[in-house]
Protein backbone atom coordinates (compact mmCIF):
# COMPACT_ATOMS: atom_id res chain seq x y z
CA UNK A 1 0.00 0.00 0.00
CA UNK A 2 1.22 3.25 -0.85
CA UNK A 3 0.85 6.08 2.10
CA UNK A 4 1.57 9.76 1.69
CA UNK A 5 1.49 11.75 4.77
CA UNK A 6 1.46 15.66 4.78
CA UNK A 7 3.45 15.66 1.76
CA UNK A 8 4.71 19.40 0.73
CA UNK A 9 7.01 19.93 -2.39
CA UNK A 10 8.30 23.37 -3.53
CA UNK A 11 10.19 23.82 -6.34
CA UNK A 12 12.66 26.96 -5.58
CA UNK A 13 9.62 29.35 -4.33
CA UNK A 14 6.87 27.55 -5.95
CA UNK A 15 5.02 25.55 -3.76
CA UNK A 16 3.49 22.78 -5.63
CA UNK A 17 2.44 20.26 -3.37
CA UNK A 18 0.74 21.52 -0.15
CA UNK A 19 0.35 18.85 2.64
CA UNK A 20 -1.00 15.70 0.52
CA UNK A 21 -2.69 12.94 2.34
CA UNK A 22 -3.61 9.79 0.53
CA UNK A 23 -3.46 6.12 0.64
CA UNK A 24 -3.76 4.15 -2.06
CA UNK A 25 -4.46 0.10 -1.27
CA UNK A 26 -3.31 -3.07 -3.13
CA UNK A 27 -5.67 -3.62 -6.29
CA UNK A 28 -7.25 -0.34 -5.83
CA UNK A 29 -7.42 1.88 -9.23
CA UNK A 30 -7.17 6.07 -8.39
CA UNK A 31 -7.50 8.30 -11.14
CA UNK A 32 -6.15 11.67 -10.58
CA UNK A 33 -7.93 14.79 -12.04
CA UNK A 34 -7.01 18.44 -12.35
CA UNK A 35 -6.37 21.30 -13.79
CA UNK A 36 -2.73 21.48 -15.64
CA UNK A 37 -0.38 23.20 -12.87
CA UNK A 38 -1.84 21.84 -9.89
CA UNK A 39 0.93 19.14 -9.23
CA UNK A 40 -0.55 15.94 -10.59
CA UNK A 41 2.91 14.92 -12.35
CA UNK A 42 4.76 16.11 -9.51
CA UNK A 43 2.82 13.85 -6.93
CA UNK A 44 3.64 10.35 -9.43
CA UNK A 45 7.68 11.36 -9.38
CA UNK A 46 7.55 12.06 -5.61
CA UNK A 47 6.01 8.84 -5.12
CA UNK A 48 9.32 7.02 -6.89
CA UNK A 49 11.89 9.40 -5.35
CA UNK A 50 12.03 11.08 -9.15
CA UNK A 51 11.73 14.55 -7.13
CA UNK A 52 13.07 14.93 -3.90
CA UNK A 53 10.11 15.90 -1.07
CA UNK A 54 10.40 19.00 1.35
CA UNK A 55 8.13 17.46 4.31
CA UNK A 56 6.33 14.96 4.90
CA UNK A 57 6.93 11.55 4.28
CA UNK A 58 6.09 8.86 1.10
CA UNK A 59 5.62 4.90 2.55
CA UNK A 60 5.00 2.31 -0.33
CA UNK A 61 4.68 -0.99 1.61
CA UNK A 62 5.85 0.12 4.89
CA UNK A 63 9.73 1.37 2.70
CA UNK A 64 10.00 5.52 3.78
CA UNK A 65 10.63 6.30 0.22
CA UNK A 66 12.75 9.42 0.71
CA UNK A 67 14.68 8.00 3.11
CA UNK A 68 18.47 8.21 3.05
CA UNK A 69 19.26 4.41 3.14
CA UNK A 70 16.26 3.78 1.17
CA UNK A 71 17.70 2.12 -2.01
CA UNK A 72 15.62 4.35 -4.62
CA UNK A 73 16.69 1.70 -7.89
CA UNK A 74 15.35 -1.57 -6.11
CA UNK A 75 12.23 0.66 -4.94
CA UNK A 76 11.94 1.80 -8.17
CA UNK A 77 10.99 -2.21 -9.46
CA UNK A 78 8.20 -2.02 -7.08
CA UNK A 79 6.64 1.18 -9.37
CA UNK A 80 6.12 1.32 -12.90
CA UNK A 81 5.82 4.40 -14.45
CA UNK A 82 4.62 5.25 -17.89
CA UNK A 83 5.12 8.83 -19.30
CA UNK A 84 3.17 10.78 -21.67
CA UNK A 85 6.24 10.95 -23.57
CA UNK A 86 6.43 7.00 -24.60
CA UNK A 87 10.51 7.53 -24.64
CA UNK A 88 10.63 4.32 -26.29
CA UNK A 89 14.59 3.21 -26.80
CA UNK A 90 15.18 4.29 -30.39
CA UNK A 91 18.22 2.14 -30.86
CA UNK A 92 16.83 -1.05 -29.60
CA UNK A 93 14.18 -3.94 -31.06
CA UNK A 94 10.53 -3.65 -29.44
CA UNK A 95 12.06 -6.78 -27.76
CA UNK A 96 14.62 -5.62 -26.40
CA UNK A 97 13.46 -2.49 -25.18
CA UNK A 98 11.45 -4.57 -23.42
CA UNK A 99 13.94 -6.88 -22.02
CA UNK A 100 16.57 -3.94 -21.19
CA UNK A 101 16.06 -3.55 -17.76
CA UNK A 102 15.08 -7.18 -16.28
CA UNK A 103 18.01 -7.91 -18.00
CA UNK A 104 20.71 -4.89 -16.62
CA UNK A 105 18.62 -4.06 -13.66
CA UNK A 106 17.36 -7.47 -12.07
CA UNK A 107 20.27 -9.49 -13.40
CA UNK A 108 17.72 -11.89 -15.15
CA UNK A 109 20.00 -14.11 -18.07
CA UNK A 110 19.33 -12.87 -21.47
CA UNK A 111 16.71 -16.11 -22.00
CA UNK A 112 14.55 -14.95 -18.44
CA UNK A 113 14.71 -11.71 -20.08
CA UNK A 114 13.68 -12.02 -23.49
CA UNK A 115 10.66 -14.85 -22.01
CA UNK A 116 9.48 -12.08 -19.71
CA UNK A 117 9.78 -9.33 -22.74
CA UNK A 118 7.68 -11.94 -25.11
CA UNK A 119 4.94 -12.40 -22.78
CA UNK A 120 4.51 -8.53 -21.60
CA UNK A 121 4.30 -7.62 -25.21
CA UNK A 122 1.72 -10.20 -26.03
CA UNK A 123 0.02 -9.06 -22.92
CA UNK A 124 -0.25 -5.48 -24.13
CA UNK A 125 -1.03 -6.78 -28.04
CA UNK A 126 2.38 -6.25 -29.11
CA UNK A 127 3.01 -9.96 -30.09
CA UNK A 128 3.62 -9.00 -33.80
CA UNK A 129 6.31 -6.08 -33.12
CA UNK A 130 9.26 -8.35 -31.64
CA UNK A 131 11.96 -7.16 -34.20
CA UNK A 132 10.57 -4.15 -35.43
CA UNK A 133 12.25 -0.68 -34.29
CA UNK A 134 10.00 1.48 -32.50
CA UNK A 135 9.95 4.25 -35.14
CA UNK A 136 8.23 1.72 -37.10
CA UNK A 137 5.39 1.83 -34.65
CA UNK A 138 2.14 4.25 -34.11
CA UNK A 139 2.38 5.91 -31.01
CA UNK A 140 -0.36 4.14 -29.48
CA UNK A 141 1.73 0.86 -30.30
CA UNK A 142 4.62 3.05 -28.74
CA UNK A 143 2.84 3.68 -25.45
CA UNK A 144 1.79 -0.03 -25.26
CA UNK A 145 5.34 -0.88 -25.67
CA UNK A 146 6.54 1.27 -22.63
CA UNK A 147 3.57 -0.10 -20.82
CA UNK A 148 5.06 -3.75 -21.34
CA UNK A 149 8.65 -2.30 -20.42
CA UNK A 150 7.31 -0.98 -17.23
CA UNK A 151 5.44 -4.29 -16.94
CA UNK A 152 8.72 -6.28 -17.57
CA UNK A 153 10.31 -5.41 -14.34
CA UNK A 154 6.84 -7.09 -12.51
CA UNK A 155 5.96 -3.79 -10.47
CA UNK A 156 3.42 -4.07 -7.88
CA UNK A 157 1.97 -0.53 -8.72
CA UNK A 158 1.67 1.24 -11.34
CA UNK A 159 2.01 4.76 -11.95
CA UNK A 160 0.31 6.95 -15.69
CA UNK A 161 0.99 10.15 -15.93
CA UNK A 162 -1.24 11.57 -18.99
CA UNK A 163 -0.54 8.21 -20.75
CA UNK A 164 -2.71 8.88 -23.15
CA UNK A 165 -2.79 13.13 -23.94
CA UNK A 166 0.08 12.78 -26.81
CA UNK A 167 -1.32 10.79 -28.60
CA UNK A 168 -3.51 11.03 -32.14
CA UNK A 169 -7.13 10.78 -31.03
CA UNK A 170 -7.89 7.08 -33.07
CA UNK A 171 -4.92 5.92 -30.92
CA UNK A 172 -6.33 7.05 -27.53
CA UNK A 173 -8.71 3.81 -27.06
CA UNK A 174 -6.08 1.29 -27.34
CA UNK A 175 -3.77 2.58 -25.21
CA UNK A 176 -6.63 2.97 -22.63
CA UNK A 177 -8.14 -0.21 -23.48
CA UNK A 178 -4.59 -2.25 -22.40
CA UNK A 179 -4.84 0.06 -19.24
CA UNK A 180 -8.53 -1.29 -18.33
CA UNK A 181 -6.89 -4.93 -19.03
CA UNK A 182 -4.56 -4.06 -16.01
CA UNK A 183 -7.07 -2.77 -13.78
CA UNK A 184 -9.21 -5.57 -14.62
CA UNK A 185 -6.43 -8.15 -13.70
CA UNK A 186 -6.13 -6.31 -10.06
CA UNK A 187 -3.09 -4.35 -10.60
CA UNK A 188 -2.50 -1.35 -8.25
CA UNK A 189 -3.14 2.05 -10.21
CA UNK A 190 -2.66 5.51 -10.20
CA UNK A 191 -3.79 7.28 -13.13
CA UNK A 192 -2.99 10.86 -13.49
CA UNK A 193 -5.87 11.80 -16.58
CA UNK A 194 -7.96 13.98 -18.57
CA UNK A 195 -10.22 10.94 -19.87
CA UNK A 196 -12.95 11.89 -17.92
CA UNK A 197 -14.69 8.35 -19.00
CA UNK A 198 -11.99 6.32 -18.03
CA UNK A 199 -11.81 7.73 -15.14
CA UNK A 200 -15.61 7.36 -14.54
CA UNK A 201 -15.48 3.74 -15.57
CA UNK A 202 -12.68 2.36 -14.65
CA UNK A 203 -11.47 4.09 -11.24
CA UNK A 204 -12.33 2.91 -7.75
CA UNK A 205 -11.75 6.38 -6.81
CA UNK A 206 -10.64 9.39 -7.92
CA UNK A 207 -9.11 12.41 -6.34
CA UNK A 208 -9.74 16.26 -7.62
CA UNK A 209 -6.30 18.24 -7.70
CA UNK A 210 -6.37 22.25 -7.29
CA UNK A 211 -3.64 24.50 -6.61
CA UNK A 212 -1.17 21.84 -5.07
CA UNK A 213 -3.70 20.29 -2.47
CA UNK A 214 -6.25 17.61 -3.07
CA UNK A 215 -9.69 19.18 -2.92
CA UNK A 216 -11.85 16.38 -2.93
CA UNK A 217 -11.29 12.68 -3.50
CA UNK A 218 -14.14 9.34 -3.48
CA UNK A 219 -15.56 7.18 -5.61
CA UNK A 220 -16.40 8.16 -9.04
CA UNK A 221 -20.13 8.70 -7.87
CA UNK A 222 -19.27 10.89 -5.77
CA UNK A 223 -16.95 13.09 -7.96
CA UNK A 224 -18.79 13.09 -11.29
CA UNK A 225 -22.06 12.49 -9.90
CA UNK A 226 -22.19 14.83 -6.64
CA UNK A 227 -19.04 17.01 -5.99
CA UNK A 228 -18.73 18.24 -2.97
CA UNK A 229 -16.21 20.66 -3.61
CA UNK A 230 -17.10 24.06 -4.84
CA UNK A 231 -14.06 23.94 -7.30
CA UNK A 232 -14.69 20.15 -8.33
CA UNK A 233 -17.92 21.24 -9.77
CA UNK A 234 -16.64 24.38 -11.49
CA UNK A 235 -14.31 21.52 -13.26
CA UNK A 236 -15.75 19.23 -13.91
CA UNK A 237 -18.33 21.88 -15.99
CA UNK A 238 -15.33 23.23 -17.77
CA UNK A 239 -14.10 19.93 -19.12
CA UNK A 240 -17.63 18.52 -20.63
CA UNK B 1 67.55 2.02 -62.80
CA UNK B 2 65.43 -1.17 -63.54
CA UNK B 3 62.95 -0.39 -60.62
CA UNK B 4 62.69 3.18 -61.36
CA UNK B 5 59.95 4.88 -63.24
CA UNK B 6 62.21 6.41 -65.84
CA UNK B 7 59.91 9.28 -67.22
CA UNK B 8 59.34 10.48 -63.52
CA UNK B 9 62.61 11.60 -63.28
CA UNK B 10 63.94 11.03 -60.15
CA UNK B 11 60.79 9.81 -58.71
CA UNK B 12 61.34 6.34 -57.71
CA UNK B 13 59.33 2.79 -56.63
CA UNK B 14 61.19 3.47 -53.48
CA UNK B 15 60.50 7.10 -53.05
CA UNK B 16 56.54 5.24 -52.96
CA UNK B 17 57.43 3.05 -50.40
CA UNK B 18 59.05 5.74 -48.47
CA UNK B 19 55.40 8.06 -48.66
CA UNK B 20 53.15 4.69 -48.07
CA UNK B 21 55.08 4.52 -44.69
CA UNK B 22 55.01 7.92 -43.90
CA UNK B 23 51.22 7.71 -44.53
CA UNK B 24 50.98 4.73 -41.89
CA UNK B 25 52.55 6.80 -39.65
CA UNK B 26 49.99 9.54 -40.44
CA UNK B 27 47.58 7.14 -39.68
CA UNK B 28 49.16 5.46 -36.54
CA UNK B 29 49.73 9.22 -35.00
CA UNK B 30 46.45 9.90 -35.82
CA UNK B 31 44.57 6.34 -34.20
CA UNK B 32 46.39 7.24 -31.23
CA UNK B 33 45.30 10.31 -30.67
CA UNK B 34 42.00 10.16 -31.83
CA UNK B 35 41.19 7.09 -29.53
CA UNK B 36 42.88 8.67 -26.34
CA UNK B 37 41.59 12.21 -27.01
CA UNK B 38 37.73 10.62 -28.06
CA UNK B 39 37.79 8.92 -24.81
CA UNK B 40 39.21 12.00 -22.53
CA UNK B 41 37.11 14.15 -24.52
CA UNK B 42 33.73 12.36 -23.62
CA UNK B 43 34.53 12.32 -20.47
CA UNK B 44 35.34 16.25 -20.27
CA UNK B 45 32.22 16.75 -21.75
CA UNK B 46 30.23 14.80 -19.02
CA UNK B 47 31.90 16.86 -16.72
CA UNK B 48 30.34 19.97 -18.39
CA UNK B 49 27.42 18.49 -19.06
CA UNK B 50 27.15 17.42 -15.56
CA UNK B 51 28.19 21.29 -14.72
CA UNK B 52 29.83 20.43 -11.67
CA UNK B 53 30.75 24.10 -10.79
CA UNK B 54 34.50 23.57 -9.52
CA UNK B 55 34.92 21.24 -12.69
CA UNK B 56 33.68 22.90 -15.34
CA UNK B 57 35.50 26.47 -14.23
CA UNK B 58 38.84 24.81 -14.89
CA UNK B 59 38.27 22.48 -17.75
CA UNK B 60 36.04 24.71 -20.01
CA UNK B 61 38.79 27.38 -20.07
CA UNK B 62 41.47 25.04 -21.04
CA UNK B 63 39.71 23.13 -24.01
CA UNK B 64 38.96 26.82 -24.91
CA UNK B 65 42.55 27.20 -25.15
CA UNK B 66 43.10 24.16 -27.04
CA UNK B 67 39.80 24.78 -29.64
CA UNK B 68 41.41 28.43 -30.53
CA UNK B 69 44.97 28.17 -29.99
CA UNK B 70 46.51 27.16 -34.02
CA UNK B 71 47.62 23.50 -33.98
CA UNK B 72 50.68 24.34 -34.83
CA UNK B 73 51.64 26.99 -32.20
CA UNK B 74 50.79 24.69 -29.73
CA UNK B 75 53.12 21.87 -31.45
CA UNK B 76 56.10 24.28 -31.15
CA UNK B 77 55.12 26.15 -27.90
CA UNK B 78 55.04 22.31 -26.52
CA UNK B 79 57.89 20.33 -28.03
CA UNK B 80 59.78 23.70 -27.23
CA UNK B 81 58.92 24.37 -23.81
CA UNK B 82 57.90 20.64 -22.60
CA UNK B 83 61.67 19.76 -22.14
CA UNK B 84 61.82 23.06 -19.28
CA UNK B 85 59.79 21.56 -17.00
CA UNK B 86 61.34 17.99 -17.50
CA UNK B 87 59.58 16.72 -20.12
CA UNK B 88 61.93 15.32 -23.05
CA UNK B 89 59.68 14.01 -25.65
CA UNK B 90 60.60 13.08 -29.31
CA UNK B 91 58.13 14.59 -32.05
CA UNK B 92 56.31 11.56 -31.87
CA UNK B 93 55.01 11.80 -28.43
CA UNK B 94 54.94 15.54 -28.54
CA UNK B 95 52.93 15.49 -31.46
CA UNK B 96 50.66 12.29 -29.90
CA UNK B 97 49.92 14.69 -26.83
CA UNK B 98 48.85 17.88 -28.17
CA UNK B 99 47.16 16.24 -31.23
CA UNK B 100 45.35 13.80 -27.90
CA UNK B 101 44.17 17.16 -26.11
CA UNK B 102 43.25 18.92 -29.10
CA UNK B 103 41.15 15.96 -30.31
CA UNK B 104 39.62 15.95 -26.57
CA UNK B 105 38.74 19.97 -26.52
CA UNK B 106 36.74 19.20 -29.96
CA UNK B 107 34.96 15.94 -28.77
CA UNK B 108 33.88 17.52 -25.28
CA UNK B 109 31.51 19.92 -27.18
CA UNK B 110 30.54 16.96 -29.63
CA UNK B 111 30.08 14.61 -26.28
CA UNK B 112 28.51 17.37 -24.24
CA UNK B 113 26.07 18.08 -27.32
CA UNK B 114 25.11 13.94 -27.47
CA UNK B 115 23.99 14.19 -23.61
CA UNK B 116 21.76 16.87 -24.23
CA UNK B 117 20.49 15.31 -27.11
CA UNK B 118 18.75 12.85 -24.99
CA UNK B 119 15.62 14.04 -23.71
CA UNK B 120 15.35 14.47 -20.02
CA UNK B 121 12.00 12.26 -20.05
CA UNK B 122 14.38 9.59 -21.70
CA UNK B 123 16.22 9.73 -18.70
CA UNK B 124 13.44 9.42 -16.61
CA UNK B 125 12.20 6.84 -18.16
CA UNK B 126 15.05 4.29 -17.78
CA UNK B 127 15.52 5.79 -14.10
CA UNK B 128 11.87 4.69 -13.80
CA UNK B 129 12.85 1.67 -14.41
CA UNK B 130 15.20 1.21 -11.68
CA UNK B 131 18.28 1.98 -13.71
CA UNK B 132 20.97 3.34 -11.96
CA UNK B 133 23.06 6.05 -12.72
CA UNK B 134 25.31 4.63 -14.80
CA UNK B 135 23.34 2.53 -16.20
CA UNK B 136 21.43 4.89 -17.70
CA UNK B 137 24.36 6.69 -18.96
CA UNK B 138 25.76 3.77 -20.85
CA UNK B 139 22.80 2.05 -21.87
CA UNK B 140 20.81 4.96 -23.10
CA UNK B 141 22.42 7.58 -23.27
CA UNK B 142 25.63 6.56 -24.54
CA UNK B 143 23.65 4.69 -27.90
CA UNK B 144 21.49 7.15 -28.32
CA UNK B 145 23.25 10.49 -27.79
CA UNK B 146 26.39 8.64 -29.67
CA UNK B 147 24.12 8.35 -32.38
CA UNK B 148 22.62 11.81 -32.54
CA UNK B 149 26.15 13.33 -32.57
CA UNK B 150 27.87 10.75 -34.76
CA UNK B 151 28.40 12.45 -38.12
CA UNK B 152 30.49 15.17 -35.99
CA UNK B 153 32.46 12.66 -34.65
CA UNK B 154 33.46 12.07 -37.95
CA UNK B 155 34.00 15.62 -38.87
CA UNK B 156 36.63 15.82 -35.92
CA UNK B 157 38.40 12.47 -36.79
CA UNK B 158 38.57 13.97 -40.34
CA UNK B 159 39.53 16.99 -39.50
CA UNK B 160 42.38 15.66 -36.99
CA UNK B 161 43.68 13.53 -39.35
CA UNK B 162 44.42 16.26 -42.08
CA UNK B 163 45.57 18.45 -39.18
CA UNK B 164 47.96 15.32 -38.10
CA UNK B 165 50.22 16.60 -41.13
CA UNK B 166 51.43 19.58 -38.98
CA UNK B 167 53.37 17.38 -36.11
CA UNK B 168 55.86 17.39 -39.16
CA UNK B 169 57.07 20.80 -38.07
CA UNK B 170 58.48 19.11 -35.30
CA UNK B 171 60.45 17.03 -37.58
CA UNK B 172 58.05 13.62 -37.66
CA UNK B 173 58.20 12.30 -40.91
CA UNK B 174 54.94 11.82 -41.52
CA UNK B 175 53.51 12.07 -44.97
CA UNK B 176 53.40 15.70 -45.45
CA UNK B 177 56.64 15.74 -44.30
CA UNK B 178 58.27 13.00 -46.34
CA UNK B 179 56.56 14.49 -49.35
CA UNK B 180 58.49 17.77 -48.89
CA UNK B 181 61.77 15.94 -48.37
CA UNK B 182 61.21 13.86 -51.49
CA UNK B 183 60.30 17.29 -53.83
CA UNK B 184 63.32 19.15 -52.15
CA UNK B 185 65.59 15.83 -53.88
CA UNK B 186 63.00 15.53 -57.42
CA UNK B 187 62.05 19.07 -57.76
CA UNK B 188 58.26 16.82 -58.68
CA UNK B 189 56.53 19.23 -56.45
CA UNK B 190 52.99 18.90 -58.39
CA UNK B 191 53.63 14.92 -59.22
CA UNK B 192 54.58 14.20 -55.37
CA UNK B 193 51.95 16.25 -53.65
CA UNK B 194 49.03 14.80 -55.77
CA UNK B 195 49.96 11.74 -54.54
CA UNK B 196 50.47 12.75 -51.11
CA UNK B 197 46.92 13.95 -51.65
CA UNK B 198 45.52 10.75 -52.55
CA UNK B 199 47.20 9.25 -49.73
CA UNK B 200 45.42 11.70 -47.61
CA UNK B 201 42.00 10.69 -49.39
CA UNK B 202 42.89 6.66 -49.25
CA UNK B 203 42.57 6.87 -45.07
CA UNK B 204 39.84 9.66 -45.40
CA UNK B 205 37.16 8.37 -48.07
CA UNK B 206 36.63 4.42 -46.04
CA UNK B 207 36.28 6.32 -42.61
CA UNK B 208 33.57 8.22 -44.63
CA UNK B 209 32.11 5.63 -46.52
CA UNK B 210 31.61 3.93 -43.03
CA UNK B 211 30.38 6.10 -41.16
CA UNK B 212 27.70 7.15 -44.04
CA UNK B 213 26.46 3.17 -44.01
CA UNK B 214 26.48 3.12 -40.20
CA UNK B 215 24.26 6.67 -40.28
CA UNK B 216 21.89 4.78 -42.74
CA UNK B 217 20.97 1.59 -41.24
CA UNK B 218 20.94 3.44 -37.66
CA UNK B 219 18.38 5.78 -39.66
CA UNK B 220 15.95 3.01 -40.54
N1 LIG C 1 11.38 20.65 -12.52
C1 LIG C 1 10.61 21.72 -12.23
N2 LIG C 1 11.16 22.91 -11.89
C2 LIG C 1 10.39 23.98 -11.60
N3 LIG C 1 9.06 23.96 -11.61
C3 LIG C 1 8.44 22.83 -11.94
C4 LIG C 1 9.18 21.65 -12.27
N4 LIG C 1 8.30 20.66 -12.56
C5 LIG C 1 7.08 21.20 -12.42
N5 LIG C 1 7.14 22.49 -12.04
C6 LIG C 1 6.01 23.39 -11.78
O1 LIG C 1 5.22 22.78 -10.77
C7 LIG C 1 3.83 23.00 -11.02
C8 LIG C 1 3.12 21.66 -11.05
O2 LIG C 1 3.57 20.95 -12.17
P1 LIG C 1 3.02 19.51 -12.56
O3 LIG C 1 3.75 19.09 -13.76
O4 LIG C 1 3.06 18.62 -11.40
O5 LIG C 1 1.52 19.86 -12.92
P2 LIG C 1 0.42 18.90 -13.56
O6 LIG C 1 -0.74 18.93 -12.65
O7 LIG C 1 1.01 17.60 -13.87
O8 LIG C 1 0.04 19.70 -14.88
P3 LIG C 1 -0.22 19.15 -16.37
O9 LIG C 1 -1.65 18.76 -16.44
O10 LIG C 1 0.08 20.35 -17.22
O11 LIG C 1 0.72 18.04 -16.60
C9 LIG C 1 3.74 23.77 -12.33
O12 LIG C 1 3.55 25.13 -12.01
C10 LIG C 1 5.08 23.56 -12.96
O13 LIG C 1 5.44 24.67 -13.72
MG1 LIG D 1 1.56 16.65 -15.69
Amino acid sequence: MIQVRDLHKHFGDLHVLKGINLDVNKGEVLSVIGSSGSGKSTLLYCLNSLEQIQQGSVHVDGIDVHAKSTDVNKLRQKLGMVFQQWNSFPHLTVLENVALAPRIVKGKSKEEAIAMAEKQLKHVGLGDKFKHYPNSLSGGQQQRLAIARALAMEPEYMLFDEATSALDPEKVGEVLDTMRLLAEEGMTMICVTHEMGFAKEVSDRVAYFHHGIMEEIGPPEQIFGAPQSEHTRKFLANVR
Amino acid sequence: MQDSISFFTGFGVNDLWFLGEAALKTLWISVLSISIGTLLGTFFGWVLHEGKLAATLTIAPVLDVFRSVPLIIQLVLFYNFAPIIGLNFDPFVSGVVILTFYTAALVANVARGGIEAVPPSMRRASRSLGMSYWQDLFHVVLPIGGRAVFPAWIGVVLGVMKDSALVSVLGYVELLKASQVLITRTQEPLLILAIAGAFYFALSYPISRYAHKFEQRWSK
